[in-house]
C-alpha cells in the first residue's frame, strides 16, 4: 500500500507547480492540471479504499491499523519522537475517499465557476495545498503530525477565505477565521503536551492500544483543580477540535468564512476541514472513553446545544450561504453529539459509527448544497434570498439536485441523511433522553430551514429579473458535479456502514429502529417540510407576520444572538483593556524602561568622565609620571 | 676611578629635568629637547651599568650606540613633523594642536 503516499505527494507537487509557475500558464491549463492531478489522487484513494476494505485490511474479522509509510522526523528521547507517516485504518481510509471525491468535484466545478477570475491559478494552487494538508491530517500516524497538518489546513483556509483580498469584508473574515481557530489550537497544543508528557508518546496507535492503557496508567490518580489530568488534557484537545469544527462558542468564524468563493465553502467549510474536529475526537476515541468519559459527556452537551442554537439561527438568516453555514454547524454538532453519547465496542459503539456515517453522508449532500447555492449565485449575482424566486423553471438541474440534497439533510428515506441521522438518534436515545429529544427537534428545524431555503430560491414569487440577463442554467462543468454529488447523496445511505467502521474495528450489525426513532424522525422532518411548504411555496405574507409576533426573539436570532458582539466586547473591553494594556504598559515602561535606563546611565557616566580624555599628551604623561611615582613609593615604603 | 653613583646622579637629574620639560613646556621644540634629555639619561645608564657591573661584555655599549642612532632618526622625523605643523597652523604651541579633535 506504499502507493498511498502518492495521494499526498500529488496535490503537494501541484501546489508547488501551480504556485510557482501558474502565473505563466493560461488559466485553463492551470485549472486542468489541477483537476487531473486531483482526479489521479481520487483514483488512488478509491484503490486504497477497495484494497483496504475488501482485500487486505481485515485479519480475523477485525480491521487492522496499517502504517505503510513512516519515517522519523525528530527524536527527543528514547520513546518520544515525532514521525511522519501514513496510517490506514477504517476512518482514515473513509476520509481519504470523502476528501478526494469532494475535492475533485470542487476542482471540476471551479473550472467554470471561477472562470476568468483574477488569480485563477492562485486559487487552484491553494486548493491543492488544502487538499494536501487535509489528506495529511487524516492519515497522520501521530498527534503531532496531525497538529502540523491541522495548522496547514488553517493556513490554506485563511488564504482561500481571503481569496478576494481587495474586499475588506473578505480580509476581515479570513483574519477572524484564522485567529479564532488559532486561539482554539492553543488549547489543542497544551492538550497534546500534557498527554505526551505523561504517556511519553505521540503515536495514535500506542495511545489508543488496549483500551488506552498508556494514558490510563500514566495519569492514574493525578488531578488538577478537581478534575483528573486526563480529563484536562482531553478537554483541551477537544477545544482545538471545537475551534475547527465550529462548536459553540467558537463557531463565530464559520458564517463569516462564507466570504470566500462558494466552491471553497463547499470543500473546506462544509465537507472536509470543519469535520476535522470530529475526526480528531474519533481518532482519540478510546482515550476519551477510557481515560476521560466526563469529557465525552461535555462534548455531547456542547454538541446538542450547538445543534439547536445553530439551527434556530439558520431559520432567520437571509443570505443563502449563511443559512448553509449555520446548517453545517448544526450538522457537525450532530456528529459531535453522536461521539459524545457513544460507548465502546460492538453495538455500544453505535454512536461512533453513526458519527462517521453522518460525516460521510453529510460531506456529499452539504457539498452539493453549497455547489448548488453557488450555481444559483452565479445565475442571479446575489447571495440574498430576496433576489431569488421561481428559479426552478430557469435552472431545473440545480433545482432537482438541490431538492435531493435538502431531502437528504432533512432525513427523508431513502436519501443518505436519513440513515446516518437515524443511527445518531438511536444512539442518543439509549444514552440520554434529553439529548435525544433536542436532536429530534433540531431534525425538524433542519427540515424546515432547508425547505425554506429551497422554496425561497426555486419557488415562491418570481422576481423582476433583468430582461437582458435572465437567470439561466449553469454550464455542464458545473451541473455535472452537482449530478454526481446528487447520486452520492441518494445512494451512500445504503452502504452498510457498521461492517466497515466501528469503535473497536470489529464489524457489527445495526438495524433501523423504526418504532422509536425512524418514524418519529420522519414525522418531525415531514412536519418541518410541510410548514415550510405552507409558508414559502407560494410566497405568502405569513412569515413576516410570524416574525413580527415573535418580536425580540426574532431580532436576536437575525443577529445570531449577538454572539459576535459578545466576543467583540470580551476581546475589546475585557481582554484588551484589562490584560493586554497592562502587559503593554509593563513592556513599555518596565522592560523598555530598564533598557533605556541602562543606556541613559552609561551615557551620563561617560559624559562626566569624558573631560579626562583631553587629547593633551602632556596631561597624560603628567598622570602617568605621578602614578608611577606613587607605585614606586608604595613599593619602597610598604 | 669615579664612583658609579655620581654618574647615576647625573643621569637621574637629566632624566627628571627631561620629564619636567616634557610635561611643562609648550613649545614643541622644547619638548623634543626634553625628550632627548630623557633618552640620553637612559643611554648614560646603559653605558655606566655595562662598564661597572659587567665589564667583560659589550651589550650595554651596543645598546647605547643603537639608541643614539634611533634618537637621531627620531629627531629628524619629529623636526619634520614640527615644521609641517608650523606650516599648517603657524604655531609650535602644543596646546593649539587640537584640530583633529574637533
Amino acid at each position: 500500500m506504499e502507493y498511498s503516499l502518492f495521494i499526498l505527494i500529488t496535490p503537494f507537487v501541484l501546489f508547488l507547480l501551480l504556485g510557482l509557475t501558474g502565473h505563466k500558464m493560461k488559466q485553463n491549463v492551470a485549472g486542468i492540471i489541477g483537476t487531473v492531478g486531483m482526479g489521479f489522487a481520487a483514483a488512488l484513494s478509491y484503490m486504497v479504499a477497495y484494497q483496504y476494505f475488501f482485500v487486505i485490511g481485515k485479519t480475523a474479522g477485525v480491521f487492522q491499523e496499517m502504517i505503510p509509510v513512516s519515517f522519523e522526523w525528530l527524536r527527543f528521547t528514547e520513546k518520544l519522537h515525532i514521525d511522519l507517516g501514513i496510517l490506514l485504518d477504517p476512518i482514515s481510509v473513509m476520509m481519504l475517499v470523502v476528501i478526494t471525491t469532494v475535492s475533485l468535484m470542487v476542482h471540476l466545478y471551479s473550472l467554470s465557476y471561477m472562470h476568468g477570475e483574477k488569480g485563477f491559478q492562485r486559487y487552484y494552487s491553494f486548493l491543492s495545498l488544502f487538499s494536501f494538508s487535509m489528506l495529511g491530517l487524516v492519515v497522520a500516524t501521530n498527534i503531532f503530525q496531525m497538529y502540523i497538518f491541522w495548522e496547514l489546513v488553517g493556513v490554506s483556509s485563511y488564504s482561500l477565505i481571503g481569496f478576494y483580498y481587495t474586499k475588506p469584508s473578505a480580509v476581515a473574515a479570513s483574519k477572524k477565521a484564522f485567529i479564532v481557530t488559532r486561539f482554539a489550537d492553543l488549547g489543542f497544543l497544551i492538550g497534546i503536551l500534557i498527554l505526551s508528557y505523561y504517556t511519553g508518546t505521540f503515536d495514535f496507535a500506542t495511545l489508543t492500544a488496549n483500551h488506552a492503557e498508556s494514558v490510563v496508567t500514566s495519569m492514574q490518580g493525578l488531578s488538577f483543580m478537581g478534575l483528573s489530568v486526563a480529563a484536562w488534557a482531553m478537554a483541551l484537545i477537544f477545544m482545538g477540535g471545537a475551534g475547527k469544527s465550529a462548536m459553540f462558542p467558537l463557531h463565530i468564524w464559520l458564517p463569516d468564512a462564507m466570504e470566500g468563493p462558494t466552491p471553497v465553502s463547499a470543500l473546506i467549510h462544509a465537507a472536509t476541514m470543519v469535520v476535522a474536529g470530529v475526526y480528531l475526537i474519533a481518532r482519540l476515541f478510546p482515550v476519551y472513553i477510557f481515560a476521560a468519559p466526563e469529557v465525552l459527556t461535555l462534548i455531547a452537551y456542547i454538541g446538542a446545544f450547538t445543534a439547536l442554537f445553530a439551527a434556530i439561527i439558520a431559520v432567520t438568516q437571509t443570505d443563502i450561504k449563511r443559512v448553509l453555514a449555520f446548517s453545517t454547524i448544526s450538522q457537525i454538532a450532530y456528529m459531535m453529539v453522536s461521539l459524545g453519547v457513544s460507548g465502546y465496542g460492538g453495538h455500544d459503539g453505535l454512536g461512533y459509527m453513526a458519527s462517521m456515517f453522518h460525516l460521510f453522508t453529510h460531506a456529499f449532500f452539504k457539498a452539493l448544497l453549497f455547489l448548488g447555492a453557488g450555481s444559483v449565485i452565479h445565475a442571479v449575482h446575489s447571495n440574498e434570498m430576496k433576489d431569488m424566486g421561481r428559479l426552478h423553471k430557469f435552472m431545473p438541474v440545480s433545482s432537482w439536485t438541490f431538492l435531493i440534497a435538502c431531502l437528504a439533510i432533512a432525513g427523508i428515506p431513502p436519501f443518505s441523511g436519513f440513515f446516518s441521522k437515524d443511527e445518531i438518534l438511536s444512539a442518543a436515545l439509549h444514552h440520554d433522553k434529553l439529548i435525544f429529544f433536542t436532536m429530534l427537534f433540531v431534525a425538524g428545524l433542519t427540515a424546515f430551514y432547508m425547505f425554506r431555503l429551497y422554496f425561497n430560491i426555486f419557488w415562491g414569487k418570481e422576481k423582476a429579473y433583468d430582461s437582458h440577463h435572465k437567470p439561466h442554467e449553469s454550464p455542464a462543468l458545473m451541473t455535472v458535479p452537482l449530478i454526481i454529488l446528487a447520486i452520492y447523496s441518494i445512494f451512500t445511505g445504503f452502504i452498510h456502514f457498521p461492517e466497515f467502521i466501528s469503535s473497536d474495528s470489529t464489524p457489527f450489525a445495526a438495524h433501523i429502529e423504526w418504532m422509536h426513532v425512524a418514524i418519529p424522525s420522519i414525522v418531525v422532518a415531514l412536519t418541518g417540510i410541510v410548514i415550510a411548504f405552507v409558508l414559502y411555496f407560494k410566497g405568502s405574507e405569513k412569515p413576516v407576520q410570524i416574525a413580527k409576533s415573535l418580536g425580540g426573539f426574532y431580532t436576536a436570532t437575525v443577529h445570531k444572538f449577538y454572539l459576535d458582539e459578545v466576543w467583540m466586547f470580551i476581546t475589546q473591553s475585557v481582554i484588551f483593556k484589562l490584560i493586554c494594556k497592562p502587559i503593554a504598559w509593563f513592556d513599555r515602561h518596565i522592560i523598555d524602561g530598564a533598557m533605556n535606563g541602562l543606556a541613559w546611565t552609561t551615557q551620563k557616566t561617560s559624559a562626566s568622565v569624558k573631560g579626562l580624555q583631553s587629547g593633551q599628551v602632556q596631561l597624560y604623561v603628567w598622570v602617568y609620571v605621578i602614578g608611577s611615582l606613587l607605585i614606586a613609593a608604595l613599593a619602597l615604603f610598604l | 676611578m669615579i664612583k658609579m653613583e655620581y654618574y647615576l646622579i647625573v643621569s637621574t637629574l637629566m632624566f627628571f629635568i627631561g620629564v619636567y620639560g616634557f610635561i611643562a613646556r609648550k613649545n614643541m621644540l622644547a619638548i623634543l629637547i626634553s625628550l632627548e634629555l630623557i633618552l640620553n639619561a637612559v643611554e648614560i645608564n646603559f653605558a655606566v651599568f655595562n662598564r661597572y657591573l659587567f665589564p667583560g661584555s659589550m651589550e650595554g655599549m651596543f645598546f647605547t650606540l643603537f639608541g643614539i642612532a634611533i634618537t637621531a632618526a627620531e629627531t629628524a622625523i619629529a623636526i619634520a613633523i614640527i615644521i609641517n605643523v608650523y606650516r599648517n597652523i603657524g604655531s609650535v604651541n602644543v596646546r593649539k594642536i587640537n584640530k583633529m579633535k574637533e
